[in-house]
Protein backbone atom coordinates (compact mmCIF):
# COMPACT_ATOMS: atom_id res chain seq x y z
CA UNK A 1 0.00 0.00 0.00
CA UNK A 2 1.15 3.65 -1.11
CA UNK A 3 0.54 7.12 0.05
CA UNK A 4 0.73 9.92 -2.58
CA UNK A 5 0.64 13.46 -0.56
CA UNK A 6 -0.36 16.24 -2.94
CA UNK A 7 1.16 19.77 -1.62
CA UNK A 8 1.63 23.12 -2.89
CA UNK A 9 3.29 25.47 -0.28
CA UNK A 10 1.45 28.56 -1.94
CA UNK A 11 -2.63 28.29 -1.70
CA UNK A 12 -4.52 28.30 -4.86
CA UNK A 13 -2.58 26.32 -7.02
CA UNK A 14 -5.36 23.51 -7.85
CA UNK A 15 -4.59 20.48 -4.98
CA UNK A 16 -7.61 19.62 -4.59
CA UNK A 17 -8.57 19.67 -8.55
CA UNK A 18 -5.66 17.20 -9.17
CA UNK A 19 -6.43 15.20 -6.29
CA UNK A 20 -10.32 14.82 -7.48
CA UNK A 21 -8.88 14.14 -11.04
CA UNK A 22 -6.47 11.59 -9.49
CA UNK A 23 -9.61 9.86 -7.45
CA UNK A 24 -11.41 9.67 -10.97
CA UNK A 25 -8.33 8.16 -12.70
CA UNK A 26 -7.53 5.65 -10.02
CA UNK A 27 -11.22 4.48 -10.18
CA UNK A 28 -12.30 4.74 -13.97
CA UNK A 29 -8.88 5.34 -16.02
CA UNK A 30 -6.86 3.07 -18.37
CA UNK A 31 -4.70 1.11 -15.11
CA UNK A 32 -7.26 1.49 -12.60
CA UNK A 33 -6.20 0.91 -8.49
CA UNK A 34 -8.40 0.77 -5.71
CA UNK A 35 -7.60 3.88 -4.39
CA UNK A 36 -8.72 5.51 -0.83
CA UNK A 37 -8.73 9.45 -0.91
CA UNK A 38 -7.69 11.42 2.51
CA UNK A 39 -8.41 15.24 2.57
CA UNK A 40 -5.87 16.63 4.97
CA UNK A 41 -7.00 20.08 4.53
CA UNK A 42 -9.02 19.91 7.54
CA UNK A 43 -9.12 23.93 7.95
CA UNK A 44 -10.62 24.07 4.24
CA UNK A 45 -11.87 21.00 3.08
CA UNK A 46 -12.37 21.09 -0.61
CA UNK A 47 -12.40 17.42 -2.02
CA UNK A 48 -15.73 16.52 -0.93
CA UNK A 49 -17.28 19.46 -2.51
CA UNK A 50 -15.80 17.60 -6.13
CA UNK A 51 -16.41 14.32 -5.02
CA UNK A 52 -19.98 14.54 -3.37
CA UNK A 53 -19.83 11.23 -1.39
CA UNK A 54 -22.61 10.27 1.04
CA UNK A 55 -21.21 10.70 4.52
CA UNK A 56 -21.34 6.91 6.51
CA UNK A 57 -19.77 8.23 9.69
CA UNK A 58 -19.36 11.39 11.90
CA UNK A 59 -16.87 11.42 14.76
CA UNK A 60 -16.51 13.80 17.19
CA UNK A 61 -12.48 14.94 17.75
CA UNK A 62 -11.47 16.70 20.87
CA UNK A 63 -8.51 18.67 20.91
CA UNK A 64 -7.38 21.08 23.61
CA UNK A 65 -8.73 22.17 27.10
CA UNK A 66 -9.22 26.01 28.01
CA UNK A 67 -8.94 27.29 31.25
CA UNK A 68 -12.24 28.48 33.05
CA UNK A 69 -12.18 30.42 35.87
CA UNK A 70 -14.61 29.97 39.02
CA UNK A 71 -15.38 33.79 40.24
CA UNK A 72 -16.80 32.16 43.91
CA UNK A 73 -13.42 31.07 44.08
CA UNK A 74 -11.24 33.56 42.63
CA UNK A 75 -9.76 36.07 45.34
CA UNK A 76 -8.17 37.96 41.70
CA UNK A 77 -4.62 37.70 43.11
CA UNK A 78 -3.69 37.95 39.18
CA UNK A 79 -0.98 35.32 39.55
CA UNK A 80 -3.07 33.06 36.34
CA UNK A 81 -2.15 36.71 34.32
CA UNK A 82 1.60 36.71 35.69
CA UNK A 83 2.07 33.11 34.25
CA UNK A 84 0.25 33.28 30.93
CA UNK A 85 2.10 33.90 27.98
CA UNK A 86 -0.58 33.80 26.02
CA UNK A 87 -2.25 37.01 26.65
CA UNK A 88 -5.38 35.08 27.64
CA UNK A 89 -6.28 36.34 30.96
CA UNK A 90 -7.67 39.85 30.91
CA UNK A 91 -8.69 42.23 33.48
CA UNK A 92 -11.02 43.90 32.61
CA UNK A 93 -11.21 48.54 33.45
CA UNK A 94 -15.00 47.54 35.80
CA UNK A 95 -14.71 46.71 39.69
CA UNK A 96 -14.92 43.18 38.50
CA UNK A 97 -12.03 41.17 40.56
CA UNK A 98 -12.57 38.20 38.79
CA UNK A 99 -10.55 38.24 35.71
CA UNK A 100 -11.57 37.05 32.15
CA UNK A 101 -10.24 34.21 29.96
CA UNK A 102 -9.68 35.14 26.25
CA UNK A 103 -10.73 31.30 25.02
CA UNK A 104 -9.47 32.27 21.65
CA UNK A 105 -6.15 33.08 22.93
CA UNK A 106 -5.97 30.53 25.50
CA UNK A 107 -3.13 28.03 24.49
CA UNK A 108 -4.56 25.12 27.12
CA UNK A 109 -1.27 24.79 28.44
CA UNK A 110 -2.76 24.74 32.20
CA UNK A 111 0.42 27.05 33.59
CA UNK A 112 -2.51 28.98 35.35
CA UNK A 113 -4.37 25.82 36.79
CA UNK A 114 -1.78 24.93 38.68
CA UNK A 115 -0.22 28.32 39.79
CA UNK A 116 -3.81 29.44 41.15
CA UNK A 117 -3.30 29.85 44.66
CA UNK A 118 -7.30 29.15 45.69
CA UNK A 119 -7.70 26.42 43.05
CA UNK A 120 -10.42 28.61 41.31
CA UNK A 121 -9.19 27.76 37.58
CA UNK A 122 -10.21 24.16 35.88
CA UNK A 123 -9.41 22.76 32.10
CA UNK A 124 -12.10 22.07 30.44
CA UNK A 125 -11.72 20.24 27.00
CA UNK A 126 -12.97 21.57 23.82
CA UNK A 127 -15.02 20.05 21.09
CA UNK A 128 -12.30 20.79 18.11
CA UNK A 129 -14.13 19.21 15.16
CA UNK A 130 -15.51 16.16 13.43
CA UNK A 131 -13.87 13.55 10.82
CA UNK A 132 -15.74 11.48 8.29
CA UNK A 133 -16.25 8.47 6.69
CA UNK A 134 -17.89 8.42 3.67
CA UNK A 135 -18.44 6.91 0.39
CA UNK A 136 -17.78 9.07 -2.75
CA UNK A 137 -18.26 7.22 -6.78
CA UNK A 138 -14.65 6.85 -6.75
CA UNK A 139 -14.06 4.90 -3.54
CA UNK A 140 -13.70 5.80 0.61
CA UNK A 141 -13.21 9.49 1.36
CA UNK A 142 -12.14 10.27 4.97
CA UNK A 143 -12.50 14.12 5.60
CA UNK A 144 -12.13 16.77 8.29
CA UNK A 145 -14.07 19.81 9.61
CA UNK A 146 -12.14 21.77 11.68
CA UNK A 147 -14.29 24.00 14.22
CA UNK A 148 -13.65 27.72 13.30
CA UNK A 149 -10.88 29.40 15.44
CA UNK A 150 -9.65 25.92 16.95
CA UNK A 151 -5.77 24.58 17.17
CA UNK A 152 -4.95 20.95 16.63
CA UNK A 153 -5.22 21.12 13.15
CA UNK A 154 -2.19 18.63 12.70
CA UNK A 155 -3.73 16.16 15.27
CA UNK A 156 -7.13 16.36 13.06
CA UNK A 157 -5.12 15.44 10.07
CA UNK A 158 -2.69 12.50 11.87
CA UNK A 159 -6.64 10.90 12.38
CA UNK A 160 -8.00 11.34 9.14
CA UNK A 161 -4.66 9.94 7.51
CA UNK A 162 -4.70 6.95 10.71
CA UNK A 163 -8.58 6.04 9.83
CA UNK A 164 -7.61 5.77 5.85
CA UNK A 165 -4.86 3.46 6.62
CA UNK A 166 -6.49 1.16 8.50
CA UNK A 167 -9.29 0.83 6.44
CA UNK A 168 -6.46 0.28 3.36
CA UNK A 169 -4.98 -2.51 5.51
CA UNK A 170 -8.06 -3.67 6.35
CA UNK A 171 -9.40 -3.80 2.85
CA UNK A 172 -6.56 -4.32 0.66
CA UNK A 173 -6.44 -0.98 -0.78
CA UNK A 174 -3.41 -0.05 -2.77
CA UNK A 175 -2.82 3.50 -2.89
CA UNK A 176 -4.05 6.39 -0.64
CA UNK A 177 -4.22 9.68 -2.40
CA UNK A 178 -3.91 12.72 0.33
CA UNK A 179 -4.64 16.18 -0.58
CA UNK A 180 -2.79 18.10 1.24
CA UNK A 181 -3.05 21.44 3.49
CA UNK A 182 -1.13 24.84 2.22
CA UNK A 183 2.50 26.06 4.03
CA UNK A 184 5.01 24.06 4.85
CA UNK A 185 3.86 23.82 9.11
CA UNK A 186 1.94 21.54 11.08
CA UNK A 187 -0.74 20.14 9.28
CA UNK A 188 1.59 19.80 6.18
CA UNK A 189 4.64 17.86 8.12
CA UNK A 190 1.18 15.38 9.64
CA UNK A 191 -0.37 15.07 5.99
CA UNK A 192 3.43 14.31 4.51
CA UNK A 193 4.70 12.13 7.12
CA UNK A 194 5.09 8.47 5.95
CA UNK A 195 4.35 9.31 2.03
CA UNK A 196 5.37 7.43 -0.58
CA UNK A 197 5.36 10.44 -2.94
CA UNK A 198 4.69 13.90 -2.99
CA UNK A 199 3.29 15.30 -5.59
CA UNK A 200 3.47 19.28 -5.35
CA UNK A 201 1.29 21.27 -7.47
CA UNK A 202 2.43 24.65 -8.32
CA UNK A 203 1.69 28.00 -10.70
CA UNK A 204 4.68 29.84 -12.94
CA UNK A 205 4.08 33.08 -10.52
CA UNK A 206 6.78 34.88 -8.13
CA UNK A 207 5.06 33.17 -5.51
CA UNK A 208 4.48 30.11 -6.49
CA UNK A 209 8.01 29.70 -7.48
CA UNK A 210 8.75 31.02 -4.14
CA UNK A 211 7.14 28.75 -2.08
CA UNK A 212 7.92 25.75 -4.18
CA UNK A 213 11.45 26.62 -3.26
CA UNK A 214 9.70 26.59 0.40
CA UNK A 215 8.20 23.01 0.19
CA UNK A 216 10.74 21.21 -1.65
CA UNK A 217 13.33 22.21 1.13
CA UNK A 218 10.70 20.81 3.66
CA UNK A 219 9.83 17.56 1.74
CA UNK A 220 13.85 17.54 1.55
CA UNK A 221 14.24 17.96 5.56
CA UNK A 222 11.93 14.71 6.07
CA UNK A 223 13.67 12.80 3.09
CA UNK A 224 10.40 12.49 1.34
CA UNK A 225 10.87 11.95 -3.05
CA UNK A 226 8.72 14.36 -4.58
CA UNK A 227 7.41 15.03 -7.89
CA UNK A 228 6.57 18.59 -9.58
CA UNK A 229 3.43 19.68 -11.88
CA UNK A 230 2.94 23.22 -13.39
CA UNK A 231 -0.66 24.87 -13.30
CA UNK A 232 -1.83 27.07 -15.24
CA UNK A 233 1.75 26.82 -17.22
CA UNK A 234 0.75 29.25 -19.97
CA UNK A 235 -0.21 32.08 -17.21
CA UNK A 236 3.56 33.04 -17.78
CA UNK A 237 5.84 30.86 -19.40
CA UNK A 238 9.20 32.68 -18.72
CA UNK A 239 7.97 31.18 -15.08
CA UNK A 240 7.61 28.07 -16.37
CA UNK A 241 10.92 27.56 -17.82
CA UNK A 242 12.54 28.71 -14.72
CA UNK A 243 10.76 26.19 -12.75
CA UNK A 244 11.84 23.45 -15.02
CA UNK A 245 15.53 24.63 -14.44
CA UNK A 246 15.36 24.96 -11.10
CA UNK A 247 13.53 21.47 -10.88
CA UNK A 248 16.28 19.23 -13.07
CA UNK A 249 19.24 22.00 -11.25
CA UNK A 250 17.72 19.80 -8.02
CA UNK A 251 16.96 16.67 -9.64
CA UNK A 252 13.48 16.94 -9.25
CA UNK A 253 11.05 15.92 -12.31
CA UNK A 254 8.78 17.87 -13.84
CA UNK A 255 6.12 15.67 -14.87
CA UNK A 256 3.59 18.01 -16.78
CA UNK A 257 1.88 20.94 -17.88
CA UNK A 258 -1.35 22.13 -17.16
CA UNK A 259 -3.00 24.91 -19.32
CA UNK A 260 -4.57 27.92 -17.85
CA UNK A 261 -8.61 27.25 -18.96
CA UNK A 262 -11.70 27.96 -17.13
CA UNK A 263 -13.03 24.27 -17.54
CA UNK A 264 -11.55 23.84 -14.52
CA UNK A 265 -13.98 25.65 -12.82
CA UNK A 266 -16.85 24.94 -14.79
CA UNK A 267 -16.13 21.43 -13.85
CA UNK A 268 -15.65 22.13 -10.03
CA UNK A 269 -19.22 23.84 -10.05
CA UNK A 270 -20.66 20.57 -11.74
CA UNK A 271 -19.03 18.82 -9.00
CA UNK A 272 -17.18 16.54 -11.32
CA UNK A 273 -13.50 16.00 -11.12
CA UNK A 274 -12.39 18.08 -14.43
CA UNK A 275 -11.16 14.38 -15.95
CA UNK A 276 -14.86 12.84 -15.57
CA UNK A 277 -16.57 16.62 -17.02
CA UNK A 278 -14.36 17.25 -20.68
CA UNK A 279 -11.93 15.53 -22.86
CA UNK A 280 -10.15 18.53 -23.40
CA UNK A 281 -6.92 19.77 -22.74
CA UNK A 282 -6.55 20.05 -19.28
CA UNK A 283 -7.89 16.49 -18.71
CA UNK A 284 -5.12 15.37 -21.10
CA UNK A 285 -2.61 17.17 -19.07
CA UNK A 286 -3.74 15.19 -16.14
CA UNK A 287 -4.26 11.83 -17.33
CA UNK A 288 -0.42 11.97 -18.47
CA UNK A 289 0.86 13.50 -15.10
CA UNK A 290 -1.08 10.80 -13.01
CA UNK A 291 0.16 7.83 -15.60
CA UNK A 292 3.76 9.68 -15.17
CA UNK A 293 3.12 9.79 -10.82
CA UNK A 294 1.88 5.75 -11.24
CA UNK A 295 5.24 5.14 -12.81
CA UNK A 296 7.17 6.47 -10.33
CA UNK A 297 5.30 5.23 -7.29
CA UNK A 298 5.58 1.32 -8.73
CA UNK A 299 9.34 1.88 -9.22
CA UNK A 300 10.37 4.02 -6.17
CA UNK A 301 8.99 4.51 -2.89
CA UNK B 1 -6.46 51.64 12.03
CA UNK B 2 -5.37 47.75 11.12
CA UNK B 3 -7.03 45.69 8.39
CA UNK B 4 -6.45 41.68 8.29
CA UNK B 5 -6.28 40.32 5.00
CA UNK B 6 -7.64 36.64 5.06
CA UNK B 7 -9.49 34.02 2.72
CA UNK B 8 -9.76 30.59 3.86
CA UNK B 9 -9.17 29.30 0.54
CA UNK B 10 -5.42 29.69 -0.66
CA UNK B 11 -4.91 31.69 -3.68
CA UNK B 12 -7.92 34.26 -4.10
CA UNK B 13 -5.88 37.14 -4.08
CA UNK B 14 -5.01 37.88 -0.37
CA UNK B 15 -1.63 39.70 -1.40
CA UNK B 16 -2.98 41.33 -4.26
CA UNK B 17 -5.72 43.04 -2.05
CA UNK B 18 -2.90 43.81 1.28
CA UNK B 19 -0.14 45.21 -1.00
CA UNK B 20 -2.44 47.47 -3.58
CA UNK B 21 -4.61 48.88 -0.87
CA UNK B 22 -0.85 50.00 1.31
CA UNK B 23 0.07 51.29 -1.98
CA UNK B 24 -2.82 53.33 -2.58
CA UNK B 25 -3.08 55.33 0.91
CA UNK B 26 -0.69 57.54 2.54
CA UNK B 27 2.47 55.24 1.64
CA UNK B 28 4.78 56.98 4.71
CA UNK B 29 2.16 56.48 7.18
CA UNK B 30 1.59 52.98 6.09
CA UNK B 31 2.96 49.11 6.92
CA UNK B 32 2.07 45.91 6.21
CA UNK B 33 2.62 42.66 8.04
CA UNK B 34 3.05 39.81 5.92
CA UNK B 35 1.88 36.75 8.83
CA UNK B 36 1.69 34.17 6.57
CA UNK B 37 5.02 33.05 7.83
CA UNK B 38 5.00 29.35 6.21
CA UNK B 39 4.58 31.05 2.88
CA UNK B 40 5.44 34.67 2.23
CA UNK B 41 4.93 36.60 -0.57
CA UNK B 42 4.48 39.63 -0.13
CA UNK B 43 8.21 40.98 0.09
CA UNK B 44 8.10 39.61 -3.71
CA UNK B 45 5.78 42.91 -4.52
CA UNK B 46 6.81 45.46 -2.40
CA UNK B 47 11.00 44.74 -2.55
CA UNK B 48 11.69 46.12 1.07
CA UNK B 49 15.38 46.50 2.23
CA UNK B 50 15.56 44.61 5.64
CA UNK B 51 17.16 46.25 8.00
CA UNK B 52 16.33 44.67 10.71
CA UNK B 53 16.29 41.28 12.08
CA UNK B 54 15.58 39.12 15.01
CA UNK B 55 15.60 35.36 15.69
CA UNK B 56 12.49 34.58 17.59
CA UNK B 57 10.76 31.34 18.98
CA UNK B 58 9.67 30.14 22.31
CA UNK B 59 11.15 29.27 25.43
CA UNK B 60 11.98 25.98 26.14
CA UNK B 61 13.12 23.80 29.14
CA UNK B 62 16.28 22.77 29.78
CA UNK B 63 16.76 20.67 32.71
CA UNK B 64 19.61 20.73 35.38
CA UNK B 65 21.08 17.05 35.99
CA UNK B 66 22.53 17.66 39.20
CA UNK B 67 19.39 19.19 40.90
CA UNK B 68 16.93 17.13 39.15
CA UNK B 69 15.33 14.48 41.38
CA UNK B 70 13.52 12.88 38.67
CA UNK B 71 10.12 13.31 40.57
CA UNK B 72 8.13 13.02 37.14
CA UNK B 73 6.13 16.66 38.01
CA UNK B 74 7.61 18.86 34.85
CA UNK B 75 6.26 15.81 32.62
CA UNK B 76 2.44 15.13 35.07
CA UNK B 77 1.85 19.28 34.62
CA UNK B 78 2.67 19.26 30.87
CA UNK B 79 -0.49 19.53 28.64
CA UNK B 80 1.99 18.83 25.35
CA UNK B 81 4.11 15.60 26.17
CA UNK B 82 6.98 17.39 25.56
CA UNK B 83 9.11 16.51 28.66
CA UNK B 84 9.35 13.27 29.70
CA UNK B 85 10.88 11.03 32.63
CA UNK B 86 12.87 7.91 30.60
CA UNK B 87 15.02 6.09 33.37
CA UNK B 88 17.85 8.12 34.66
CA UNK B 89 17.21 11.31 32.22
CA UNK B 90 14.97 13.95 31.34
CA UNK B 91 14.17 14.19 27.27
CA UNK B 92 12.98 17.13 25.84
CA UNK B 93 10.95 17.16 22.81
CA UNK B 94 11.00 20.77 21.37
CA UNK B 95 8.56 20.22 18.40
CA UNK B 96 6.14 19.22 20.78
CA UNK B 97 7.00 22.10 23.22
CA UNK B 98 4.84 25.33 23.37
CA UNK B 99 6.82 27.32 25.28
CA UNK B 100 4.11 27.99 27.93
CA UNK B 101 6.89 27.59 31.37
CA UNK B 102 4.52 25.54 33.51
CA UNK B 103 7.37 22.78 34.02
CA UNK B 104 9.55 25.83 34.96
CA UNK B 105 7.04 26.74 37.74
CA UNK B 106 6.52 23.73 39.01
CA UNK B 107 9.49 22.16 39.20
CA UNK B 108 10.04 21.67 43.27
CA UNK B 109 14.19 21.26 42.70
CA UNK B 110 14.20 24.23 40.37
CA UNK B 111 15.98 22.26 38.30
CA UNK B 112 14.95 24.09 34.85
CA UNK B 113 16.08 26.53 33.57
CA UNK B 114 14.69 28.13 30.05
CA UNK B 115 16.54 28.33 26.82
CA UNK B 116 15.23 30.43 23.43
CA UNK B 117 14.58 27.70 20.68
CA UNK B 118 14.35 29.10 17.14
CA UNK B 119 11.80 28.73 14.87
CA UNK B 120 12.14 31.29 12.20
CA UNK B 121 12.41 35.04 12.11
CA UNK B 122 11.08 38.27 12.19
CA UNK B 123 12.26 41.25 9.50
CA UNK B 124 11.69 44.93 8.83
CA UNK B 125 12.85 47.40 6.63
CA UNK B 126 11.77 50.28 4.38
CA UNK B 127 10.47 49.79 0.43
CA UNK B 128 11.06 52.41 -2.65
CA UNK B 129 7.26 53.49 -2.03
CA UNK B 130 7.20 54.56 1.20
CA UNK B 131 5.54 51.47 2.61
CA UNK B 132 7.36 50.23 5.53
CA UNK B 133 7.42 46.47 5.55
CA UNK B 134 7.74 43.91 8.18
CA UNK B 135 7.33 40.00 8.27
CA UNK B 136 7.75 36.43 10.12
CA UNK B 137 9.89 33.95 8.09
CA UNK B 138 8.90 29.78 9.53
CA UNK B 139 12.49 27.75 9.58
CA UNK B 140 11.81 25.28 6.95
CA UNK B 141 10.78 21.39 9.07
CA UNK B 142 9.52 23.36 11.92
CA UNK B 143 5.61 22.85 12.81
CA UNK B 144 4.59 25.92 15.06
CA UNK B 145 3.84 29.14 12.96
CA UNK B 146 1.67 31.09 15.79
CA UNK B 147 5.16 31.78 18.08
CA UNK B 148 6.79 33.83 15.22
CA UNK B 149 3.34 35.28 14.23
CA UNK B 150 2.62 36.59 17.95
CA UNK B 151 6.09 37.85 17.94
CA UNK B 152 6.28 39.64 14.59
CA UNK B 153 2.74 41.57 16.04
CA UNK B 154 4.36 42.15 19.68
CA UNK B 155 7.70 43.48 17.99
CA UNK B 156 8.26 47.17 18.77
CA UNK B 157 9.82 48.66 15.57
CA UNK B 158 11.52 52.13 16.19
CA UNK B 159 10.47 55.12 14.32
CA UNK B 160 7.04 53.89 14.71
CA UNK B 161 6.54 52.79 18.16
CA UNK B 162 4.46 50.05 17.00
CA UNK B 163 3.78 47.67 19.22
CA UNK B 164 0.83 44.96 17.85
CA UNK B 165 0.27 43.55 21.04
CA UNK B 166 -3.52 43.20 21.33
CA UNK B 167 -3.05 43.79 25.31
CA UNK B 168 -1.50 47.02 25.12
CA UNK B 169 -3.35 50.90 23.99
CA UNK B 170 -3.10 51.07 20.32
CA UNK B 171 -0.25 54.51 20.85
CA UNK B 172 1.30 53.67 17.37
CA UNK B 173 2.10 56.26 14.90
CA UNK B 174 1.15 54.28 11.63
CA UNK B 175 -2.02 55.25 10.25
CA UNK B 176 -2.87 52.11 8.68
CA UNK B 177 -1.23 48.29 9.31
CA UNK B 178 -2.38 46.31 7.27
CA UNK B 179 -1.75 42.44 7.72
CA UNK B 180 -1.72 39.69 4.77
CA UNK B 181 -3.08 36.74 6.63
CA UNK B 182 -2.04 33.28 5.95
CA UNK B 183 -4.73 30.82 4.15
CA UNK B 184 -7.10 28.56 6.71
CA UNK B 185 -9.21 28.79 9.46
CA UNK B 186 -6.94 27.50 12.48
CA UNK B 187 -4.61 28.70 14.59
CA UNK B 188 -2.41 30.93 12.29
CA UNK B 189 -4.98 32.68 11.00
CA UNK B 190 -6.47 33.76 14.20
CA UNK B 191 -3.10 34.49 15.75
CA UNK B 192 -2.92 36.81 12.56
CA UNK B 193 -6.42 38.51 12.64
CA UNK B 194 -6.70 38.87 16.30
CA UNK B 195 -7.33 42.18 17.11
CA UNK B 196 -7.45 43.72 14.07
CA UNK B 197 -10.38 46.47 13.22
CA UNK B 198 -11.77 44.79 10.31
CA UNK B 199 -11.19 42.09 8.13
CA UNK B 200 -11.20 42.05 4.73
CA UNK B 201 -12.22 38.37 3.10
CA UNK B 202 -10.92 37.72 -0.56
CA UNK B 203 -12.73 35.30 -2.26
CA UNK B 204 -13.17 33.81 -5.72
CA UNK B 205 -16.67 32.97 -6.78
CA UNK B 206 -16.16 28.84 -7.38
CA UNK B 207 -17.71 25.98 -5.07
CA UNK B 208 -14.50 26.18 -3.12
CA UNK B 209 -14.06 30.30 -2.63
CA UNK B 210 -17.59 29.96 -1.22
CA UNK B 211 -17.55 26.85 0.96
CA UNK B 212 -14.17 28.41 2.74
CA UNK B 213 -15.36 31.93 2.80
CA UNK B 214 -18.25 30.46 5.12
CA UNK B 215 -16.00 29.28 7.36
CA UNK B 216 -13.80 32.34 7.90
CA UNK B 217 -17.16 34.26 8.19
CA UNK B 218 -17.59 32.12 11.08
CA UNK B 219 -13.84 32.92 12.37
CA UNK B 220 -14.38 36.55 12.21
CA UNK B 221 -17.79 36.31 13.85
CA UNK B 222 -16.56 34.90 16.47
CA UNK B 223 -13.67 36.85 17.30
CA UNK B 224 -16.57 39.62 16.83
CA UNK B 225 -14.52 42.20 14.44
CA UNK B 226 -16.73 43.77 11.59
CA UNK B 227 -15.87 42.68 8.06
CA UNK B 228 -16.45 42.43 4.39
CA UNK B 229 -15.89 40.83 1.48
CA UNK B 230 -13.92 41.27 -1.40
CA UNK B 231 -14.64 39.32 -4.69
CA UNK B 232 -11.55 38.73 -7.20
CA UNK B 233 -11.67 36.44 -10.58
CA UNK B 234 -15.17 38.22 -10.42
CA UNK B 235 -16.80 36.26 -13.66
CA UNK B 236 -15.23 32.95 -13.47
CA UNK B 237 -17.59 30.88 -11.64
CA UNK B 238 -20.80 31.52 -10.60
CA UNK B 239 -23.58 33.85 -8.43
CA UNK B 240 -23.44 31.66 -5.32
CA UNK B 241 -21.01 34.03 -3.35
CA UNK B 242 -23.05 37.27 -3.86
CA UNK B 243 -26.26 35.42 -3.08
CA UNK B 244 -24.59 33.96 0.03
CA UNK B 245 -23.12 37.79 0.91
CA UNK B 246 -26.92 39.26 0.42
CA UNK B 247 -28.47 36.54 2.41
CA UNK B 248 -25.57 36.95 5.56
CA UNK B 249 -25.93 40.79 5.12
CA UNK B 250 -22.04 40.78 3.83
CA UNK B 251 -21.23 44.09 2.16
CA UNK B 252 -19.46 43.35 -1.07
CA UNK B 253 -16.87 46.01 -0.99
CA UNK B 254 -14.51 45.72 -4.19
CA UNK B 255 -14.83 43.23 -7.33
CA UNK B 256 -11.81 42.54 -9.55
CA UNK B 257 -12.32 40.87 -12.72
CA UNK B 258 -11.04 37.19 -14.38
CA UNK B 259 -8.49 39.23 -16.57
CA UNK B 260 -5.65 37.06 -17.85
CA UNK B 261 -3.60 40.24 -18.08
CA UNK B 262 -3.86 40.97 -14.25
CA UNK B 263 -3.03 37.20 -13.87
CA UNK B 264 0.01 37.77 -16.16
CA UNK B 265 1.21 40.83 -14.66
CA UNK B 266 1.04 39.61 -10.51
CA UNK B 267 2.60 36.41 -12.02
CA UNK B 268 5.45 38.87 -12.67
CA UNK B 269 5.62 40.62 -9.12
CA UNK B 270 3.79 43.64 -10.31
CA UNK B 271 1.25 45.00 -7.85
CA UNK B 272 -2.57 45.13 -9.22
CA UNK B 273 -2.08 49.34 -8.68
CA UNK B 274 1.15 48.76 -10.58
CA UNK B 275 -0.56 47.09 -13.51
CA UNK B 276 -3.75 48.82 -13.39
CA UNK B 277 -3.09 52.40 -12.50
CA UNK B 278 -7.07 53.26 -12.02
CA UNK B 279 -7.13 50.62 -9.32
CA UNK B 280 -5.32 53.05 -6.84
CA UNK B 281 -8.95 54.95 -6.92
CA UNK B 282 -10.76 51.57 -6.20
CA UNK B 283 -8.38 50.82 -3.38
CA UNK B 284 -8.94 54.47 -2.45
CA UNK B 285 -12.57 53.79 -1.85
CA UNK B 286 -12.09 50.57 -0.66
CA UNK B 287 -10.32 52.22 2.63
CA UNK B 288 -13.23 54.83 2.45
CA UNK B 289 -15.82 52.46 2.74
CA UNK B 290 -13.92 50.31 5.52
CA UNK B 291 -13.37 53.42 7.57
CA UNK B 292 -17.04 54.03 7.54
CA UNK B 293 -17.84 50.09 8.36
CA UNK B 294 -15.43 50.37 11.33
CA UNK B 295 -16.84 53.89 12.92
CA UNK B 296 -20.06 52.49 12.47
CA UNK B 297 -19.53 49.31 14.41
CA UNK B 298 -17.68 51.82 17.49
CA UNK B 299 -21.18 53.57 17.82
Amino acid sequence: MKQLVILSGKGGTGKTSVAAAFAHLAAEGNCPIPAILADADVDASNLELVLRPAMLQTHDFVGGSVAIIDPEMCEGCGTCAEVCRFDAIIFADTDQKTPQVDTIACDGCAACFYQCPTQAIKMEPQLAGQWFRSNSRYGPLFHAALRPAQENSGKLVTMVKQQARLLALDDGYELIIVDGPPGIGCPVISAASGADLVLIVTEPTVAGVHDLERVLQTTEHFGLPALVCINKADLYPEATAAIGAFCRKRGIEVVGHIPFDTTVTQAMIQGMPVTAFSDGSVADALRQIWMRVMAALSNGG
Amino acid sequence: MRIAVASGKGGTGKTTVATSLALSLDTTRTMVLDCDVEAPNAHLFLNPTFERREEVGILIPQVDGGRCSLCGRCAEVCQFHAIAVIGQNILVFPELCHGCGSCTLNCPEQAISEQLDVLGIIEAGPTPTGVYFARGVMKVGEPMAVPIIRELKRWDIEGGATSLSRQQDETYDWETIILDAPPGTSCPVVESVHGADFVALVTEPTPFGLHDLRLMVEVVHELDIPVGVVINRDGIGDAEVDKFCAEADLPVLMRIPLDRSIGAGIAQGKPLVAIRPEYTDHFRDLYRRILDIVQEAEL
